[in-house]
């Protein structure tokens, strides 16, 4: 069976993600930083879904080491699953700009430099998948998320330029935009219940659209029509709103 | 966070501390906090409590697996139901449940908590063949039988006072089928039931029902089940396509809390009076799925909800055999004319196990719910000086109000693990409402 590759795997919603496609009977290679502690989950997926898993070092920051670091996988993914993100602290990032790069350079560059080399060899092969987990935050710009916000922006417009491009060559992109989630990422916040999905679920959507060749999927499926007002909202009423 | 045990009583203020790996676990150890672990919140009353607690359910990797001899090595953030889902369909079962498959391994182990094969298969201690524990140090060690044995036997039935249950070893057993072949059988009073028990020792399963609500010449009259692990042969024709089935089951959730009326010695007694009378004279035969014989309270989500706002407690203890027949006429006595108790009584002959806060020894287990209300914590401090005469003991993971001195009386060996705790952990990092209310 074939390989998906998962970025972030260490992150609740990529250890999901691990979990769905192992059941549906990939193989996996699981990338993070400190990979060693990688070990666990992959004994876990092993041992649950009967699969081969390998571990690997990678840096979303370290983009030196991209090409080298995906040229050495044997074999090749069939499919390149992007989760790892971050939120950054939105006040310091308002006053240091390392902080403001950090976020985007995570959420933005880092998958430019991998997913160039990845869609030349998708593209070239004429097959693959690639599945970026951006945001519901980056439809609209707000206060609170300034930079988190527009770097997921610019992560979902990379992700439809791709789609764009690979389209012709059969290679599948689906951008993925998340809601509130309960994550580490989101540990502490308080956020609304009711609103509020689990990784699990996220993992499933993102399976189903997969399955269904979409080209993006909101999950839960409400976020599209909560986003589809905050949207369009006039900007003399969202100056107004605290959200 | 406002956060509760099972029973729903005592809510406290607390801080839930999510952990992902070892490091976030030495992170939050290196604080000078007092700390507790929790897995489901599945134990009744304050064991899994504290300002501070630290959540398990996010270790929850499977570590390792022999097809061969089933041994397993899992981390204590798995549930029992994790195991089951993965596991019946290859054959195999765990070697000892309890009532619920909503619990993790490392509350199991630190409950030593028993199932209807307790007289058989003893506690799940004895099938644990090591533990990987991270100290309040933020070191880790392992432990077994044949390593650091003293401070594994703390640990097994420990409460979480002695160390976080990263992983556990144990052995799986081989079934032939997901199925039970289960015998119900009526017993009118107490002699009857604990003969049948005794003429029951040779199943692998046994428990009863038992109407705590009956009086007089009825006092004692009970349902006792027990069953085997079906084989293939056993199985009716239609059965034998699902052999080795097992899914996730449909299920009824209580939406809401029960108005505290609902439940009264009314309808409690009405309850009993049709399930008892449902159940035909002599001895029935079923083939049973897994879930029916072993969870029947899983099936409805949130339960715990008829019992009202206020909460319930569930009162567990055991008696010395010697003194069982005495001892639970006399409690059945108090029960019923207190008139408040539950439908869900269970009695249970363990077999002989020893410990040092490991809560089954030989002898009668008799355990009821009672929803709170004024005036029974004052019955039930009756009951206890009634169980302690008797020399028996409480199940801590059900407890939320036993006094200090009834703890003391009925674990005699409370002491010796005070000391192996000392050593372990000497500045009593681990602590729960319950350890620090009864001392331990
Ligand atoms: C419907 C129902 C039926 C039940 N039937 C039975 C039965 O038949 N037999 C029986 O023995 N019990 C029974 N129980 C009790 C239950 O099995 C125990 O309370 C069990 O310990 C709950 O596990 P948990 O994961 O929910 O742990 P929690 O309730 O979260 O914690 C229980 C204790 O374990 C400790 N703990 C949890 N995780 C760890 C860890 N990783 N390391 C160290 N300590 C830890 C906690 O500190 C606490 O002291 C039943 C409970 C219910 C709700
Ligand atoms: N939770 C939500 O509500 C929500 C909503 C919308 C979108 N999302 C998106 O969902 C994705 C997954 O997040 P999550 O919610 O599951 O939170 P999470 O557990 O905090 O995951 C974030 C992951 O990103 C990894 N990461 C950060 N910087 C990295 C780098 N330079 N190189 C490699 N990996 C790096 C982290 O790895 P380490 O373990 O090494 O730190 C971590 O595993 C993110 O892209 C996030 O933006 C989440």
């Amino acid at each position: 069976m074939e390989y998906a590759l998962i970025i972030g795997a260490k992150s609740d919603i990529g250890r999901a993600l691990a979990a769905r496609y192992a059941r549906a009977g990939y193989n996996l290679y699981l990338a993070a930083r400190k990979s060693e502690e990688l070990t666990r989950e992959a004994d876990n997926l092993r041992i649950r879904y009967n699969v081969r898993v390998a571990t690997l070092e990678f840096d979303l920051l370290d983009t030196g080491n991209h090409e080298e670091i995906y040229k050495q996988l044997s074999p090749r993914p069939a499919g390149t699953i992007c989760v790892a993100g971050y939120l950054g602290d939105q006040k310091i990032a308002e006053i240091d700009f390392s902080e403001a790069r950090k976020i985007i350079d995570t959420n933005f560059t880092g998958w430019v430099s991998l997913l160039n080399i990845i869609a030349e060899d998708y593209e070239s092969s004429g097959s693959g998948f690639i599945i970026g987990i951006s945001s519901v935050a980056g439809d609209r710009g707000r206060r609170s998320n300034t930079i988190y916000g527009s770097s997921k922006a610019a992560f979902t417009t990379y992700l439809s330029g791709l789609r764009h491009r690979l389209h012709s060559s059969g290679v599948v992109v689906l951008t993925v935009k998340p809601g509130f989630v309960r994550t580490r990422m989101t540990e502490g916040m308080d956020l609304p219940e009711k609103l509020t999905a689990k990784p699990e679920e996220v993992a499933e959507d993102v399976f189903r659209a997969h399955r269904k060749a979409r080209a993006i999927v909101y999950t839960r499926w409400y976020w599209r029509w909560i986003m589809w007002v905050i949207t369009r909202m006039p900007d003399r009423l969202f100056q107004r709103i605290s959200i | 966070m406002e956060l509760t045990n099972w029973g729903r009583y005592p809510s406290i203020e607390t801080t839930l501390h999510a952990c992902r790996s070892e490091g976030d676990l030495r992170a939050i150890l290196s604080d000078d906090k007092k700390i507790i672990p929790r897995g489901l919140g599945r134990c009744y009353g304050d064991s899994a409590l504290n300002s501070d607690i630290l959540s398990t359910l996010h270790l929850n990797c499977f570590r390792a697996f022999d097809e061969g001899t089933g041994e397993l090595t899992c981390e204590g953030g798995v549930t029992l139901e994790d195991i089951l889902y993965l596991f019946v369909p290859r054959g195999w079962f765990l070697p000892v449940t309890p009532g619920t498959r909503f619990i993790t391994v490392g509350g199991a182990v630190a409950s030593d908590v028993h199932g209807k094969n307790h007289h058989a298969a003893g506690a799940l201690s004895r099938h644990i063949r090591g533990l990987k524990v991270m100290l309040a140090s933020g070191e880790t060690i392992f432990c077994s039988r044949d390593e650091n044995e003293e401070f594994f036997h703390a640990t097994c039935g420990g409460m979480g006072l002695t160390g976080i249950i990263l992983e556990a070893t144990f052995r799986l057993i081989r079934i032939p089928t997901a199925f039970i072949r289960q015998e119900t059988v009526r017993a009118a009073d107490l002699d009857e039931i604990m003969n049948l028990f005794e003429t029951s020792s040779d199943w692998t399963y046994s428990v009863a029902w038992i109407d705590c609500m009956a009086r007089g010449g009825r006092r004692g009259r009970s349902i006792l089940m027990r069953g085997e692990h079906a084989r293939m042969e056993e199985l009716p024709g239609r059965k034998i396509a699902e052999a080795r089935m097992y899914g996730k089951n449909s299920h009824m959730t209580v939406p809401c809390d029960f108005p505290s009326l609902s439940l009264n010695r009314f309808s409690v007694r009405a309850f009993n009076e049709i399930y008892y009378r449902k159940t035909r004279h002599g001895i029935s035969r079923s083939i049973t799925g897994l879930d029916a014989f072993f969870y029947p309270l899983d099936g409805i989500l949130q339960w715990n909800r008829i019992y009202g706002k206020r909460g319930f407690t569930q009162y567990q203890f055991v008696l010395p055999k010697e003194s069982s027949r005495e001892g639970l006429d006399t409690i059945l006595g108090v029960i019923a004319e207190f008139g408040q108790g539950s439908f869900l009584a269970v009695l249970k002959l363990f077999g002989k196990q020893e410990g040092l806060l490991n809560f089954p020894r030989e002898g009668y287990t008799l355990a009821l719910d009672f929803p709170i209300r004024d005036g029974l914590f004052e019955v039930l401090d009756r009951l206890d000086a009634v169980v302690l005469d008797y020399g028996g003991r409480h199940y801590l993971t059900k407890d939320a109000r036993m006094a200090k001195e009834t703890f003391h009386k009925g674990y005699p060996n409370a002491g010796r693990f005070a000391e192996i705790k000392k050593r372990y952990d000497p500045d009593g990092k681990f602590q729960s409402l319950q350890s620090r209310r009864l001392g331990i």
